[in-house]
């Protein structure tokens, strides 16, 4: 199981962006008693018979791993926000893409701390790939939002420690500015 | 913390580039590729992944690539890490702990020492190496 929301985060909107999707946002909506987090992208998207396999955790998709027949990102995911009295839904359509939404209560007792979402993130911006991803940060009425083609054109690929190091300082500032 | 904008990256990466022409690190030229499918973040991989970056960063080591690979299928021994200098082979490391990853970082990259504690055995290396190309 993931030690924390960013964790959970990072493996999910994975899937997405192997799933060869050239738009990835991930939207995390924060109040004082929730997190939400929704992950949408606009890959190849999943049949209802797949999307029920995806939640059984001896379920892979077939080709993605040769070595291994366990899929444990959604189970998992499922299984935190639901422990926290939340819930989890996917919708999805072949061709079109899925929307990934899971919502926990953080006074319940079972919640994981949120943990660090500018190291997540900056892993995400890391991941090789020819796709845009979007970060959204909504709390109480602020917001944020960056993107990994703007963080590119400051930084270059986001490949190499110094852009890495400084994309995460870039995201701590403005996680620092929406919570002051 | 005083917000940054992206303009101040801008500059900051501009003034780093002066700074790293200036400089000339041993060994330097290398890739780093880290398991991060699910066992990875399960177990550890997340902070793994910033140790390096950290300490690549704290010795002004900017010339290595870092990248990812999913799960290949060597969960028990995430979390894992490849190392391969421009002049030798890919070494495969496997329960790469956030300290683990800072030695391989000051040892393997800096000093071209293999860190021979964490290397993988041969056939759980070999399916990493063939997975992760």
């Amino acid at each position: 199981m993931h030690a924390t929301i960013c964790n959970f985060i990072l493996d999910i909107a994975q899937n997405s962006i192997e799933a060869d999707a050239s738009n990835v946002e991930v939207a995390i909506l924060q109040t004082d008693e929730t997190i939400t987090i929704v992950v949408t992208d606009d890959g190849k998207g999943m049949s209802e018979q797949k999307l029920q396999m995806a939640l059984d955790p001896f379920y892979s998709e077939k080709g993605k791993h040769d070595l291994r027949r366990f899929g444990l990102g959604l189970p998992f995911l499922k299984q935190a926000a639901e422990a926290t009295g939340g819930d989890l839904s996917i919708r999805s359509k072949i061709g079109y893409g899925t929307e990934i939404v899971a919502r926990f209560l953080t006074s319940h007792f079972d919640a994981p701390p949120f943990g660090d979402l500018s190291g997540a993130a900056m892993i995400l911006m890391n991941f090789l790939g020819n796709f845009e991803l979007t970060l959204k940060r909504d709390y109480n009425a602020k917001s944020y939002s960056i993107c990994k083609s703007c963080l590119i054109e400051a930084l270059g690929d986001l490949c190499d420690a110094e852009s890495l190091s400084l994309g995460k300082q870039f995201i701590d500032s403005l996680e620092n500015e929406l919570f002051s | 913390m005083a917000k940054l904008t992206l303009e101040d990256l801008r500059k900051i990466r501009e003034e780093k580039k002066k700074e790293m022409s200036r400089r000339t690190v041993k060994n330097a030229k290398a890739e780093i590729t880290i398991g991060m499918g699910t066992c990875g973040i399960a177990s550890g991989a997340k902070n793994t992944f910033e140790a390096i970056i950290s300490e690549l960063s704290d010795n002004g080591i900017y010339d290595v690539v870092v990248k990812q690979f999913g799960c290949l299928g060597c969960c028990n021994e995430e979390p894992l890490v490849k190392v391969k200098l421009s002049d030798s082979s890919a070494i495969v490391y496997g329960k790469v702990s956030a300290e683990v990853g800072r030695k391989i970082v000051t040892e393997h990259i800096m000093q071209g020492k293999i860190v021979n504690e964490f290397v993988l055995d041969n056939n759980s290396a070999a399916n990493v190496l063939k997975g992760g190309e």
